[in-house]
């Protein structure tokens, strides 16, 4: 088996199953299976348990990347966009059960909530900003957008931001896991931020070991050679 | 989400007299005549032990009352833990008895007193009452207690007792949520001295006509009926008569959020969220959710304690 089949027919499938874990053990605590209940308040139960699962999903997605670095496992794209996808289908699911069974489809209240409450603004802000990268998600829309791709779809370092604040505060005074949250975020941003500056750092290196090479074309090499030597401190 | 304790079906469940008499059975074989029956006396009064009382039908509402397990299932007692689950889980290592109450501050009768005297002589009755909690969920509860102003008058406040200040027991053996500075130990309420008087003010000491469970805060708890949950102080052991307003917990812990007076007001938004509405716990799937009422529908007998008083500003 190819790494592609192996992927495409056995890791694929398996996280594909995994991220409909939660989805199934909720849905056993809403009919009673399994001896899994939703508690005495099953609307806040269903709420907080997908939101918070979409967010454990989008750190997730965030990991993809610094994992496969790590680890020397390029490979581990290939399952980044089914871990985003879910991400999004966790916030939708949240969305919805906060406007269908906690607000009970009162629209009034939707819109008060969005423009007064800043928790739910910035959550709401996070929900929007997910749907133009779930439907650019496809192997065409790629191709299509090419390398501002990318670019839009940057706004993930965003969204994670907005929900890990929603969560954060909408606790009322227990903050201790919203700002593990804000941990496991901080480090997932900071791993990138410290890769793109000693990216910028080895182009650079390698830009004046060009102009270096150059120069020693038109100069005697042992006297330009060692004081073009870039400095660790850069 | 948490997995579900297995039930015991009705039929496992040992009726209450044949239990009581297998009991009497037993303490009859261990000792005879008066020595058993000091014994039984002196025995601490259990969660869910019966109580005696009369119903009030005058200060309940009529609404159907939610389920013991909603009640004694769904808590914020922070000094068991945060999670709404975590007080039923975790109470049980609270000590009920011995209790006792320090009384203290502007009143003539100020000392330590035992739970026992202080409630004997107090006509036990039941109060269904609603309860709203600032998070915009609420209860119907039937109560059993006492009211309030039958206790205080016991300790002769003077002139200069404006304000009423509780304190919740402070120990993180029994109530291992106080080892987490989520808020300032100990927990501190308070009410002005007519609020404390007021008819509808209770003194709880049980539930559903049984000794009050743990974390519902046994043995002896507040219950202001129009006012959110968190002033309904659980756990008491201090009881002070003050001329200032006390400094109460949450009001400490976050005072544009939670005020002193916390009368239910859906006017008047929390301000990360709205309380122009709530959910009714235990109500079905898309007919739970229904209008808060202004002071939680005890403004006829309450609004006028506040006349003159800017509530929008006394939050």
């Amino acid at each position: 088996m190819t790494v592609a089949q192996r992927y495409r027919f056995i890791y694929k499938p398996l996280v594909f199953a995994a991220c409909l874990v939660p989805l199934a053990w909720l849905a056993c605590g809403a009919f009673g299976w399994l001896g899994a209940t939703l508690g005495v308040d099953p609307v806040k139960e269903l709420e907080h348990e997908c939101g918070k699962t979409a967010l454990n999903l989008l750190l997730l997605t965030l990991a993809v990347t610094p994992v496969r670095e790590l680890s020397g496992q390029p490979q581990l794209l290939r399952l980044r966009r089914m871990l985003g996808l879910f991400a999004f289908f966790y916030v939708v699911l949240h969305f919805t059960i906060y406007l269908v069974l906690d607000l009970e489809l009162n629209f009034a209240t939707l819109g008060a909530d969005i423009a007064k409450r800043p928790y739910i603004t910035i959550g709401f802000t996070g929900l929007l900003l997910l749907i133009p990268l779930a439907v650019t998600s496809t192997n065409g829309m790629m191709r299509r957008l090419g390398r501002r791709w990318q670019s839009l779809h940057r706004l993930v370092y965003v969204i994670a931001v907005l929900g890990v604040w929603h969560f954060y505060w909408q606790v009322k005074r227990d903050v201790r896991e919203p700002l593990i949250y804000a941990g496991i975020l901080g480090i997932l941003l900071g791993y990138r931020l410290v890769r793109a500056r000693s990216r910028r750092r080895d182009s650079a290196r390698s830009s004046v070991r060009a102009t270096a090479a150059h120069a020693a074309q038109f100069t005697s090499p042992s006297r330009v050679g060692p004081t073009l030597r870039p400095s660790e401190s850069d | 989400m948490k997995v579900r304790v297995p039930r015991i079906a009705p039929s496992d469940i040992t009726p209450e007299e044949v239990y009581f008499s297998r009991r009497a059975l037993l303490a009859g074989a261990l000792a005879t005549g008066a020595s058993a029956m000091l014994r039984a006396a002196e025995a601490p009064p259990a969660a869910g032990a019966p109580l005696s009382y009369t119903v009030n039908a005058q200060y309940s509402v009529k609404e159907t009352p939610n389920k013991l397990e909603e009640i004694a299932g769904y808590n914020n007692f922070y000094e068991f833990g945060t999670d709404k689950e975590s007080p039923s889980r975790n109470a049980h290592s609270l000590r009920t008895r011995p209790w006792s109450v320090n009384v203290y501050g502007e009143a003539e009768v100020r000392g330590n007193f035992d739970l026992e005297d202080l409630l004997k002589g107090q006509a036990l009755e039941e109060r269904i009452y609603r309860f709203r909690c600032v998070e915009a969920w609420s209860l119907v509860v039937p109560w059993v207690g006492f009211p309030l102003s039958s206790l205080l008058a016991r300790f002769k406040p003077t002139s200069r007792a404006k304000y009423v200040e509780f304190t919740t027991l402070y120990d993180p053996r029994q109530m291992p949520g106080q080892r987490v500075p989520v808020l300032t130990w100990p927990y501190v309420e308070g009410l002005r001295i007519d609020e404390a008087m007021h008819p509808l003010t209770l003194m709880v000491v049980g539930l559903y006509g049984r000794v009050l469970p743990n974390q519902d805060g046994a043995p002896l708890r507040l219950i202001v009926p129009w006012k959110y949950g968190f002033k309904s102080i659980k756990s008491i052991v201090k009881i002070g008569f003050t001329s200032q307003q006390p400094r109460t917990t949450w009001a400490g812990a976050a005072s544009n959020e939670y005020g002193f007076y916390a009368n239910v007001n859906p006017q008047v938004d929390h301000p990360r969220w709205s309380q122009a509405s709530e959910r009714r716990i235990g109500a079905p799937f898309l007919a739970a959710r229904r209008p808060t009422l202004p002071f939680n529908g005890y403004a006829e007998q309450v609004a006028s304690l506040y006349q003159g008083l800017d509530l929008r500003r006394n939050f």
